[in-house]
């Protein structure tokens, strides 16, 4: 395996304001590319100035982003992709809660908008890649074809959200931070060398549309105002009510108020949603666990792979790896795990790895729990 | 490397570099008593009777303020201010909806604080007020009009305004009327006097002058209520110590744009319809902006539209071969949004978004037309596949 040629390209650097983008597109200039960064304005009413690590696409960060543009001496552009991101992103954020799922929208964006709409619309200009600020490697086999790895930094590895990416979205990447063994640390030491102000700025880890951090307030603004409902346990009991079924996670275990306590004593945690009856059941941790799972919506960074295989499998944007056993069938990915695994919920994205090559993924329709089958 | 966008800035003039480094070295602040600032005095009032006498005004009639934007400011407000306070009832303000930001938000700030209740006169297709128009809002009322502001060109299609004419109705009602005439200022003949206004502006760096630098022409029966308070420099109606090198260069480039004006209207204006006819040639759908007849746009200036393009590809595309120029329209936070102006002229909001303004300068040459030749052509074509996103 080599990594991917350094030939000149004509590169857009999508730059959010953060350090991650600067710095990757100021990479991207120094391996000889023909770079123009562009900030994509995803709120159709921007707030000014962002708030600690919340949030992004303030009017602050596109000015950020414009000034590490002005220093690296790269051209500069907004693109106004508002409308976009409210259809497939946010839009699709809050029906998957409505349903009960939990989702994860910074994939979504990266599937729909970062290596979508943008990538189109660079390819129709001329421009040859996207470059973004994701820790993750892009390397060409044996046969020539592109391969997504994991960062060689594994504790900064971000392939996860990347695990959307078809083959033809993977020919167009460009990841200039995932290759180099460097720490956050080192990438801020990295930007106050090349002269970026953005490197003392702190990072963003919430969902960026959700400016003040409140997820459940802005869920309660969308999907309407508390809707009383019961908290069940395994039986069908009612054991406490809740102000809203779509305020919940699967595995929460804070939060539920429930009054009495259980017959074991044990604490009680968040085992299935539904929206439907808006019901909430609980259950002890143990019932968490889930053995098997069924994914749908399955996207291939190459050829989707035929009959049975073994891999690891990450379920979560921080999560850690599991064995699984996995096939694909009339379009629907079923997984199974060597050991159980808990905190899985519908909504969330299976990523399947061979090694450090990213295989594909899929979003998580049903889990198959120990003791119960709970249906997502 | 073909920079087209003059009406956004123009290179400052070497003559008006000249006199402005020269002024940089000297000490003295205009309003001081002793040798100092006598020296500094005789500078910028020099400097007054020469931009007054490009301008067709008296000195007294020049208020310097920090440019175009300030000077907008204080006509619009403090002539609505000084006008209600004389009489209540006057609260109407008359403005064209194609008037730059600095006129339409100072006028729409009125509005939401002031009670000003705001008339957007009609135009044409051409963005042009009419008088009959004019005198139609005024005759609605006569007594309840604060004050009529109408730009002399337009900045983004070039459309000039018969600013006599309308000012000729103002006259009629004595209502105050005010042109912003930064445009317009260098490449038409904006005489003060023979216009007939109650207030004009200019600004420095649209004639070869530095930033930061404009006028308020001002009638000597006009007391505007002060925006700025302080030390009471500018006939007491715009405070702050002037700066003296910056007024030094205005002049200098405000007595050079009025020597210049026939000639450079005459060869710029050549210059500029061989780039429209270019352009035309490689984009046969294209639109040009504005009024196509000679005399009625601004001759730097050539606007264009291109159905199912993007402006702002196509400046993306053009910036990379090196051409400068602009979609015309202001933008909220970058986000280029379709221009008001061409809104206000009836054009549909989608083809609105597919403009470029070339505005051509002292330092534009034949080159610079062969290069938007050469590239216009393939950089709409592309500009298009990427479509309007």
């Amino acid at each position: 395996m080599t990594q991917t040629s350094q030939r000149s390209l004509r590169v857009l650097a999508a730059m959010s304001g953060g350090v991650d983008s600067a710095v990757a597109a100021a990479r991207a200039v120094e391996a000889g590319h023909d770079v123009t960064g562009v900030h994509l304005a995803l709120s159709a009413n921007p707030q000014s100035f962002r708030t600690g690590a919340r949030g992004c696409c303030t009017i602050e960060d596109s000015r950020d982003a414009r000034r590490a543009a002005d220093v690296i001496g790269i051209p500069f552009y907004v693109w106004d992709l508002a409308e976009r991101f409210r259809e497939d992103v946010v839009e699709d954020f809050v029906a998957e809660y409505e349903a009960g799922r939990t989702p994860n929208p910074c994939l979504r964006c990266n599937e729909k908008i970062k290596f979508a709409a943008l990538l189109d619309k660079a390819l129709a200009l001329g421009f040859d890649a996207v470059c973004t600020g994701h820790y993750a490697t892009v390397v060409l086999n044996e046969d020539g074809g592109r391969e997504l790895h994991r960062a060689s930094d594994m504790a900064k590895d971000q392939s996860y959200v990347l695990g959307v990416l078809d083959e033809k979205q993977l020919a167009h990447a460009m990841f200039p931070l995932g290759d180099t063994l460097t720490t956050k640390d080192e990438i801020r030491a990295e930007a106050e060398r090349r002269g970026l102000a953005v490197a003392k700025k702190p990072d963003s880890h919430d969902i960026c549309f959700i400016a003040d951090g409140d997820t459940q307030g802005f869920l309660a603004s969308r999907l309407g105002g508390p809707a009383e409902g019961d908290i069940v346990d395994e039986s069908g009991t009612k054991v406490g009510t809740h102000e809203g079924a779509f305020g919940f996670t699967i595995g929460q275990r804070k939060g539920l108020r429930i009054g009495h306590p259980a017959p074991d004593g044990k604490p009680r945690y968040v085992l299935d949603i539904s929206p439907v009856n808006n019901t909430v059941t609980v259950g002890p941790v143990e019932a968490l666990d889930v053995t098997a799972l069924t994914a749908v919506r399955p996207r291939w960074c190459g050829t989707p792979p035929a009959g049975s295989g073994t891999y690891t499998a990450q379920l979560r944007a921080h999560g850690g790896e599991s064995e699984v056993t996995a096939e694909l069938a009339d379009g629907t990915l079923y997984v199974a795990f060597a050991e159980p695994v808990r905190g899985v919920a519908p909504g969330q994205a299976v990523v399947l790895y061979d090694g450090t090559r990213v295989v594909g993924s899929a979003t998580i329709a049903t889990t198959v729990r120990r003791e119960t089958a709970a249906a997502g | 490397m073909a920079y087209l966008d003059h009406a956004a800035t123009t290179p400052m003039l070497p003559e008006a570099i000249a006199a402005m480094t020269a002024q940089l070295a000297v000490t003295g602040n205009a309003s001081s008593l002793h040798a100092a600032g006598r020296r500094a005095r005789r500078t910028v009032e020099e400097s007054r009777e020469t931009l007054a006498d490009a301008l067709g005004a008296r000195p007294s009639e020049v208020v310097l303020t920090s440019g175009g934007t300030e000077a907008d400011n204080l006509a619009v407000k403090g002539l609505y201010w000084a006008r209600r306070d004389a009489d209540p009832r006057r609260t109407r303000v008359l403005a064209s909806p194609v008037e730059h930001h600095a006129v339409l938000d100072a006028v729409d700030w009125l509005a939401e604080h002031e009670g000003a209740r705001v008339e957007y006169l009609p135009v044409d297709g051409y963005g042009r007020v009419h008088p009959d128009a004019l005198r139609e809002a005024v005759l609605r009322d006569p007594d309840d009009v604060a004050m009529i502001t109408v730009m002399w060109a337009n900045n983004e299609i070039g459309t000039v305004m018969p600013v006599r004419e309308l000012a000729e109705v103002a006259q009629e009602f004595g209502v105050p009327m005010h042109a912003d005439a930064v445009q317009a200022f260098g490449q038409l003949d904006v005489d003060f006097a023979r216009s007939g206004l109650a207030a004009m502006t200019v600004s420095a760096h649209k004639i070869g002058g530095p930033f930061g630098i404009g006028a308020l022409l001002l009638g000597r029966d006009q007391s505007p209520v002060p925006v700025l308070h302080g030390g009471g420099q500018e006939r007491h109606v715009r405070s702050g110590t002037l700066d003296v090198p910056a007024v030094a260069a205005f002049a200098v480039a405000g007595r050079l744009a009025a020597e210049r004006r026939e000639h450079f209207a005459q060869e710029i204006g050549a210059l500029r319809d061989s780039l429209a006819e270019a352009v035309l040639r490689a984009v046969p759908d294209a639109v040009l902006g504005g009024d196509p007849a000679p005399g009625g746009r601004l001759p730097a200036n050539a606007h264009f539209t291109f159905p199912g393009c993007e402006g702002d590809s196509l400046l993306l595309l053009l910036d990379a071969q090196g051409i400068e120029c602009s979609t015309g329209s202001a933008c909220t936070a970058g986000i280029a949004q379709p221009s008001h102006v061409l809104l206000a002229t009836g054009t549909d909001p989608d083809l609105a978004r597919g403009t470029l303004r070339f505005s051509l300068g002292h330092t534009s040459t034949k080159r610079d037309v062969d290069d938007v030749a050469r590239a216009i052509g393939p950089a709409v074509e592309r500009a298009r596949t990427a479509g309007l996103s």
